[in-house]
């Protein structure tokens, strides 16, 4: 068959130890004429030195160790072509051991085969490899279910692996293409159907593949183009990088993250190049001068204006878990998306996913193979885009030292982007001061004023307490004002939802209002769930010295049980989207001034505590 | 995109990778054709400039057009090369089957170069479709003190996130070619014109398809004489384009033993 000039299809060939990889490969090779000379002469040699009937997967299995020992080590990767098309097919280890191997393999890949014994069924890594494809957004999937002969062709057991599987892909959400028996070492089902399974009226192997379909060039998504370098060879300052999605062309006004800084695209500077281009286009390495000199440098992402990516410090992810050593929370790594590299730490880990049973169980670590839900927290602003939007800034890998020790996608979940968030936009306002100051309202207040921020779960009993406490205070003469949640939403916050970044918008507005109360002397008590540690730390910026962090303090599963609105039943049942410990992220406060543990402590006792620490820290003789 | 325009693009990106993370590296120039592609590719890469220089294990044994075409090109291309003689046989493993042996002369000359100029990285053109351990390489491949590659245990490259962290002592072999096939090579020379030496063309009906020592490369039957002639030889060939090369068939394990040790 004539070596195409037209772009391969990469296809991943993936599965169980065993299961006949590599031999599905050598002989798909073999017989479609696909090996030069002397090569299969080469693999019969090395089967005969090794007293065994010609293995195909010889062809594959280039080094000697993985020859002896019978297993693939390390993905190969093949040029092979149908008539149809030019491929790269690339082979896979199946041996949990070499997973990295897998994934790396994988990674490349625009579509995937995944090969099940036909003795054995879906073992650990046959799901586990399902699951991985899905995770790196492969969507073109079938099933080969091998070694049929080893099973006399029989079609029962043909089908009831086939429900197995599809089943299993359904709930990760991929459509199997084609379930495809085949005995590989035989040569049957792969370049045509067999009459030894005249039941299967689907594909063979090889046409089943030819009809994967190749992933559309990004060129519809909103521009990415991070930034390798900049170039100053001569007088000219040169940006370059590769078009990830999106387009851009001389004039375009690009914005670059996180620096929020903008020029217009000046001139293409492509050395070489027949044709002077005035446009270019996702996959492009590009390089382009811009008509203002605005510091930019490696990591930053050039976008349109309209559409710029995410901006933040916090974000969800699913890795995969690659090292020896264990993850866990409060680990500090360093992530890369894209061109950037970042320093973040583990604020807290969801769970691990098993691969088997689909589900995500709470633990302290995620260990070496297995997939987890992690939350990540960045100490500078960190630029990506959900991997659902897109996967090319949607992506990273982890490093601990000089090691990658995993990679995930993210998720934005839960979390808000800040893009722009606390910009001012009115221009020429000028703050008024007012002639009496905070400690002539104490003086005559009798009080410090400030602001009693109660943070906790729905139902860990903050409002029961800020209620009480007002009300105590009150009668001991305190000028004391409760904000709580549903007054506040039914009016300042009434065009707000519960969306991460309607909730961040509704926290800001309470905390100015918090602020504008203590500012007139009054002692406020907030009680809102306030799930951010961002949002939280924000408010405390605002008034820092008047800021004081009560953490309102119940398990869950208590305040589930206590769910004194009925709320968290209807959250279960799937009526409220996004609640606070169900569906959508708590983060427990690290910097509270105090914490009330109402799992512990009656109601009496959590209000008696919170007067005992206003009086420490609010009356003029303390 | 064209596959050709993709290639170009991946391989852009990869040297420009290398660039923004290695302060000091070379460019093996061994003066073959993938390696002229290279060239080609990273003057692409860096507008005009190659900012590194050119590296050259030089056995003394290579053909006379490839020193002549190495004289001329190193001039009109303006590069800065740096060569490294081999050092002699009898300094060599005395276990390797003996092309072998010859041909490590240039390991060790390459293992002197990244000692002599510190080097963190090194670029080689090397392709996943010339060799069965080429094709488990990784884009990004770290190497051990003594340089050697250790296949058993090679790092995860995930999509374009590669190796760029790494003891000191070790080095990166960067390989920009790693997905371009041989046809690749000669479609890309033809659009861009690219000067190989001549010893590629046939001359009274044999060719060399790969270039090295002249005592251990021995040249195929062929009729091509042109580049086209060479692209249309190649869509239908069923000869490996290093059968030639003696080294990589003295015994089932010959090549993969050069490349642990460091050969490229």
């Amino acid at each position: 068959m004539i070596k195409s000039s037209k772009t391969p299809f990469r296809l991943i060939i993936a599965g169980h130890v065993d299961h006949g990889k590599s031999t599905l490969v050598g002989r798909l090779l073999h017989d479609t004429g696909a090996l030069s000379e002397g090569k299969i002469q080469a693999v019969k040699m090395m089967s005969e030195r090794r007293g065994m009937p010609l293995e195909y997967a010889f062809l594959l299995d280039s080094l000697q160790a993985e020859r002896d020992q019978g297993i693939t080590i390390d993905t190969t990767q093949i040029v092979f072509n149908s008539a149809k098309r030019s491929y790269v097919i690339i082979d896979a280890p199946g041996h949990k051991e070499f997973l990295k191997n897998m994934i790396s393999g994988a990674a490349q890949a625009d579509g995937g085969i995944v090969v099940v014994d036909a003795v054995e069924g879906l073992q650990e890594q046959s799901r586990r490899h399902c699951y991985l494809l899905q995770l790196l957004g492969l969507t073109q999937v079938s099933i080969v279910i091998n070694k049929m002969d080893l099973v006399e062709y029989d079609e029962q057991i043909f089908s009831d692996i086939s429900i197995a599987a599809s089943n299993y892909l359904r709930e990760i959400g991929i459509k199997a293409r084609n379930i495809i028996p085949v005995s590989a070492r035989s040569g049957i089902g792969l370049l045509r159907r067999s009459k030894k399974m005249s039941w299967y009226k689907g594909p063979s192997f090889l046409k089943a593949i030819d009809g994967l379909t190749p992933l559309e060039t990004p060129n519809d998504k909103p521009l990415r183009l991070p930034i390798q370098d900049v170039y100053k060879f001569d007088n000219r300052r040169i940006l370059v990088g590769k078009i990830e999605t999106g387009s851009l062309k001389i004039g375009d006004i690009l914005h670059f993250s996180p620096s929020n800084k903008t020029a217009a695209v000046s001139t293409f500077e492509h050395w070489g190049e027949q044709t002077k281009k005035d446009q270019e286009s996702a996959g492009k390495s590009v390089a382009f001068t811009l008509r203002e000199q605005i510091f930019v440098e490696r990591g930053h992402i050039a976008s349109l204006q309209e559409t710029p990516p995410i901006e933040t410090n916090v974000f969800r992810a699913r890795v995969f878990w690659i090292s020896q050593k264990p993850l866990r929370t409060a680990d500090r790594l360093t992530i890369k998306i894209a061109t950037a590299e970042y320093s973040v730490e583990v604020q807290s880990i969801e769970g691990s996913i098993d691969t088997d049973t689909l589900r995500l169980t709470p633990t302290d670590e995620i260990s070496r193979h297995e997939i987890g839900e992690i939350t990540i927290r960045a100490r500078a602003t960190v630029v990506l885009d959900a991997f659902d939007d897109n996967p090319k800034t949607g992506r990273f890998v982890l490093i601990d030292g000089f090691d990658t020790v995993g990679g995930g996608i993210v998720s934005m979940d839960g979390y808000a982007n800040q893009r722009g968030r606390y910009d001012v936009i009115s221009q020429n306002i000028v703050p008024v001061d007012s002639k009496i100051d905070r400690t002539a309202r104490a003086k005559a207040n009798d009080h410090k004023s400030g602001i009693i921020w109660l943070t906790g779960l729905s139902g860990a009993g903050k409002s029961t307490i800020a209620v009480e406490v007002e009300k105590q205070l009150f009668r001991k003469g305190y000028q004391v004002y409760v904000l709580d949640g549903d007054n506040i939403r039914f009016g300042l916050s009434a065009d707000l939802g519960f969306s991460p970044e309607d909730r961040t918008e509704n926290i800001r507005r309470i905390g100015e209002v918090a602020k504008l109360f203590a500012e007139a002397g009054i002692l406020v008590i907030t009680a809102f769930i306030s799930p951010y540690r961002d949002d939280r730390a924000r408010v405390r910026t605002i008034a820092p010295e008047m800021f004081h962090e009560v953490f309102i303090k119940a398990d869950l599963s208590i305040c589930e049980n206590r769910d004194p609105k009925g709320l968290y039943a209807k959250a279960r049942n799937g009526e409220i989207l996004e609640f606070t410990g169900i569906s959508a992220p708590y983060e427990e406060p690290t910097t509270a001034e105090l914490i009330i543990d109402t799992e512990q402590q009656s109601v009496d006792q959590s209000v008696a505590a919170l007067i005992e620490y206003v009086s420490n820290n609010f009356t003029p003789h303390h | 995109m064209e596959k050709l325009d993709i290639l170009e693009a991946q391989s852009i990106f990869i040297l420009r990778e290398a660039f923004a993370n290695f302060e000091k590296m070379g460019l093996l120039w061994s003066l073959g054709k993938d390696s002229n592609v290279m060239i080609r590719l990273a003057k692409k890469a860096f507008c005009g400039n190659i900012p590194f220089p050119l590296l050259f294990c030089d056995t003394g044994k290579k053909f006379p057009e490839m020193y002549a075409f190495q004289k001329h090109y190193s001039k009109e291309w303006n590069l800065n090369l740096i060569v490294q003689k081999c050092p002699p046989i009898d300094q060599i493993d005395p276990s390797l089957p003996p092309a072998s042996r010859s041909a490590a002369r240039k390991t060790e000359a390459l293992k002197m170069l990244i000692r002599d100029n510190n080097l963190e990285a090194v670029i080689a053109g090397i392709r996943r479709d010339e060799e069965g351990t080429r094709a488990k390489e990784r884009v990004f491949s770290p190497r051990g003190i003594e340089a050697d590659w250790n296949f058993k245990d090679q790092p995860p490259e995930f999509w374009d996130q590669y190796k760029t962290k790494f003891p000191s002592g070790t080095h990166i072999r960067v390989h920009p070619l790693l997905s371009w096939t041989e046809i690749d090579i000669w479609r890309y020379i033809r659009r861009e014109k690219i000067p190989v030496v001549s010893l590629y063309f046939s001359k009274s009906g044999k060719r060399y398809r790969s270039l090295g020592d002249h005592d251990i490369t021995f040249p195929i039957d062929s009729e091509a004489s042109t580049v086209e002639e060479i692209i249309h030889e190649l869509e239908i060939t069923k000869v490996s384009e290093r059968a030639g090369r003696a080294m990589d068939h003295e015994t089932e394990d010959a090549f993969e033993r050069l490349r642990v040790n460091g050969y490229m």
